[in-house]
């Protein structure tokens, strides 16, 4: 429904965050280091998280940042940490002139759309579009993903719970060190 | 926008396989899984849009299970580690008679 708000606002940024995702995924697939290898994967899920927010789904793109970003992926670095898997000499060195550069030019650049977005007309526009049916204007945006969870699909919900129990047990058993 | 979210994950998901296919490191074996649920989410989503919000409560139970699968995962590879020492693929060769 954003696309009757600015379409070509909103292509772009499609598109920039689509093409984030992708490089980000090859890169990550690319790395020799598993802590750059995880770091890059957590660029892929923000943009992901971007496009889950264009797409109407804001509830799945805040959950993907702290499910994912947050969670799933701070236990993997750990994990990496904890074996000792990451080269020293990866963690704590600046990149050359040029990665520098990039860096910077990536920041002045965002500062820049964001500068200008509040100065501009444009924000005046970005109001919250009007919502397509009557049960999601009094639901919200998390009604709509609420009432299935909690009714049709209770029982699922339910023994998700118990997956979790399960996974927490298990991972606790399995990492145990072994006493003699 | 349907058609690119849906080659976006496409293309995701096929970087996942390929990083599957292709590492040794059990741990970024892992990270390529995790990927391609990402990149199913993402056609969940996309879909959603279409067929009402049913598929946001797929993406949410993709959510559950990919974070009990990484726990899990990650402790099995802890556990393989104290045992061999590496957590390199072609090492874990147990079962071979």
């Amino acid at each position: 429904m954003q696309n009757e708000f600015l379409p070509l606002f909103y292509t772009f940024h499609f598109y920039l965050f689509g093409l984030i995702a992708l490089v980000g995924a090859i890169v990550f697939v690319t790395r020799k280091s598993p802590v750059a290898a995880a770091l890059w994967l957590v660029v892929v899920m923000f943009a992901l998280a971007a496009l889950y927010v264009m797409l109407d789904a804001q509830f799945v793109g805040m959950m993907q940042i702290l499910v994912y970003a947050g969670a799933i992926m701070v236990v993997f670095l750990f994990v990496v940490m904890l074996l000792n898997l990451g080269h020293p000499s990866d963690l704590n060195d600046m990149r050359g002139k040029l990665g520098r550069l990039l860096a910077g030019l990536v920041g002045l650049a965002l500062v820049a759309e964001l500068m200008a977005l509040t100065r501009s007309e444009v924000t005046m526009k970005l109001v919250v579009p009007p919502v397509e049916n009557a049960a999601a204007g009094t639901a919200g945006i998390i009604g709509p993903i609420a009432g299935p969870l909690f009714k049709e699909y209770l029982l699922a919900f339910e023994l998700t719970s118990v997956l979790l129990l399960v996974a927490i047990i298990g991972a606790v058993v399995l990492a145990k060190k072994r006493s003699n | 926008m349907l058609a690119e979210s849906l080659t976006l994950s496409a293309a995701l998901f096929t970087i996942g396989v390929v990083g599957v296919l292709t590492r040794r490191n059990a741990i970024i074996v892992f990270m390529c899984v995790e990927l391609m649920l990402n990149a199913v989410n993402l056609s969940f989503v996309a879909l959603s849009r279409l067929y009402g919000a049913t598929g946001q409560v797929f993406v949410i139970f993709v959510m559950t299970v990919a974070a009990a699968e990484a726990a899990v995962g990650l402790a099995i590879i802890i556990a393989i580690f104290r045992h061999k020492k590496s957590v390199n693929l072609q090492d874990i060769n147990l079962l071979r008679g």
